[in-house]
C-alpha cells in the first residue's frame, strides 16, 4: 500500500497495515538478549543496559539467563578456543528467531589476541553473525547503533520468499556443528557453511 | 631480612643434606635466588615457612621457565707436539694450541617461586627448582601442601610448561582443555597454522600467511 494513502487514511481514523509489518513490528521491539558476557566488552554491554544509555528504550531490557528464552546473543568479548564450543552450543539451544551481534574487535576477528594460540579468530567462523561492531571495546552508543541496525534488518525482512527469517524456512539449517577440542586446535577450525574462507586480493 | 647467603646457611643448618645453590642476579635489584635440589625441596620449603625468623608464610607467585638445549663454544688451550723447522733443523716442540670446542648444555624446565612474609613484612625470597630434562624426567615436588596458594599456579605451570608436580592434590590442566597435548609456553611449541585469512598481514604474520598459502597450493597441486 502507498505510504501517502496510509497516512491519509490514518488522519481519517482508519489504521491500515500488513500482516508482515505487524509481525515484524512485534518482533523487533521485544528482542530479549541472553545474559551472557565473555570479557571486558561485557562491561560496556552492562553499561548500555543501565540508566544512562538505557537499552530498554528499544525493547531489550529483559536479559534472559536461559538460551531457551533469549532471541539475541551478544558475543561481548574474546572467544577463547576453550569457550568456543560452549558458545556454539548455547546458540544451538536458542529458539528461532535468533540473532547474533558480535561485539568488539575480539569477537569479530580475535582482536589484539588474534595471533595467540588460544583465541578464536572471530565467532563468525562457527555461527552466523547478523551485526559486527568494531571497537576495543565499542562504546555503548556503538552497541545501541548495532541494535538499531538489527531492528532495521528485522523490519525489512519479508515473511515469504527469498531472504525470509530462518524460522519460516523449513530448509534452513537449524543446528550448527559444535567444534571438537582436539589435540592441538579446534576441529574443524571453521564451519565452511557459515564462513567460506574469504579471498584476499592483497598478499 | 637475611641475604640469600644467610638464608642458605640457615637452611643448611636445619636441612644439612640439602644441596642449595645461590643464583646471583647481577641487575640493580639484586634479587638473588636459591636453587634447591628437588629431592629436599619439600623439607626446605617447610623450614622456610615455619622458621621463626624467616616465617615466609605467603607464596605470591609461581611460574615456569623453559631452558632449551644450549650449544656453547669455548676456546681451550691444548698441548700438542708440533714439528718445526728451526735454523734448518727439524725439531718437535711441545706447544699450547688454541682449540674451539663445542659442547651442549642439556635443557631443563624450571619452576620459580616468590615468597613473602606477611607476619614479618619482608620478602621476596626467590626459590627455584630444575627438572632433570625437558622430556621424561619432568617431575618436581609440589609445594601445594606447604603453601596452599601454589595449587592453581602449579596447575598452570603443568598446563603451559609440562612440569609434573608430584604430591599435588589435583593436577589437571588449568587454562587449556583436557584433550590438548602441547605445552604452549615451551619455546619449541608449534602454534596451530590458522593463517587462512589475514586481510592486513605484515611482518611475521605475513611470512606465516604466505607459508600457509604456499602449503595449500602444494597440497592442491599434489591432489590434482
Amino acid at each position: 500500500m502507498d505510504d501517502g494513502l496510509k497516512i491519509e487514511l490514518g488522519k481519517q481514523g482508519v489504521f491500515v497495515t500488513t500482516l508482515s509489518e505487524l509481525y515484524n513490528w512485534g518482533r523487533r521491539n521485544s528482542i530479549w538478549p541472553m545474559q551472557f558476557g565473555l570479557a571486558c566488552c561485557a562491561i560496556e554491554m552492562i553499561a548500555t543496559t543501565m540508566a544512562r544509555y538505557d537499552l530498554a528504550r528499544f525493547g531489550a531490557e529483559v536479559f534472559r539467563p536461559s538460551p531457551r528464552q533469549a532471541d539475541l546473543m551478544i558475543i561481548s568479548g574474546t572467544v577463547t578456543k576453550k569457550m568456543a564450543p560452549q558458545v556454539v552450543r548455547l546458540y544451538n539451544q536458542m529458539a528461532e528467531p535468533r540473532y547474533v551481534i558480535a561485539m568488539g574487535a575480539c569477537a569479530i576477528s580475535g582482536g589484539p589476541f588474534k595471533q595467540g594460540y588460544n583465541v578464536l579468530k572471530g565467532i563468525d567462523r562457527y555461527i552466523p553473525v547478523d551485526v559486527h561492531i568494531p571497537g576495543c571495546p565499542p562504546r555503548p552508543e556503538a552497541l545501541l547503533h548495532a541494535f538499531i541496525t538489527l531492528q532495521k534488518r528485522i523490519d525489512a525482512q519479508h515473511l515469504t520468499g527469498e531472504g525470509r527469517p530462518r524460522h519460516l524456512d523449513a530448509a534452513a539449517q537449524g543446528e550448527f556443528p559444535v567444534p571438537v577440542q582436539g589435540e592441538h586446535d579446534l576441529e574443524p577450525t571453521s564451519n565452511p557453511g557459515v564462513w567460506p574462507v574469504p579471498i584476499t586480493i592483497r598478499s | 631480612m637475611k641475604t640469600a647467603e644467610e638464608i642458605k646457611a640457615a637452611i643448611l643448618a636445619a636441612v644439612p643434606e640439602a644441596a642449595i645453590e645461590v643464583v646471583a642476579n647481577p641487575s640493580v635489584s639484586g634479587q638473588h635466588s636459591l636453587r634447591l635440589d628437588p629431592s629436599h625441596a619439600f623439607a626446605v620449603a617447610k623450614f622456610l615457612r615455619d622458621d621463626a625468623e624467616l616465617s615466609l608464610d605467603f607464596l605470591s607467585n609461581a611460574t615456569g621457565v623453559d631452558w632449551l638445549d644450549k650449544e656453547v663454544s669455548e676456546k681451550v688451550k691444548v698441548p700438542r707436539t708440533v714439528t718445526k723447522t728451526v735454523d734448518g733443523v727439524e725439531t718437535t716442540v711441545e706447544e699450547l694450541v688454541e682449540e674451539t670446542r663445542k659442547r651442549t648444555i642439556p635443557g631443563c624446565l624450571e619452576a620459580v617461586y616468590h615468597l613473602y612474609s606477611v607476619a614479618k613484612g619482608h620478602g621476596p625470597v626467590v626459590i627455584r627448582m630444575r627438572t632433570g630434562n625437558r622430556t621424561d624426567r619432568v617431575q618436581l615436588p609440589s609445594l601445594t601442601p606447604v603453601w596452599r596458594s601454589a595449587e592453581f599456579q602449579e596447575r598452570e605451570i603443568f598446563d603451559l610448561f609440562g612440569i609434573v608436580f608430584t604430591g599435588h592434590p589435583d593436577l589437571r590442566r588449568l587454562l587449556m582443555w583436557d584433550e590438548f597435548k602441547d605445552h604452549p609456553m615451551r619455546r619449541d611449541y608449534v602454534e596451530p597454522d590458522d593463517f587462512e585469512y589475514e586481510p592486513t598481514a605484515h611482518d611475521e604474520v605475513l611470512v606465516r600467511a604466505q607459508a600457509h598459502r604456499a602449503r595449500l597450493a602444494a597440497q592442491e597441486g599434489s591432489g590434482a
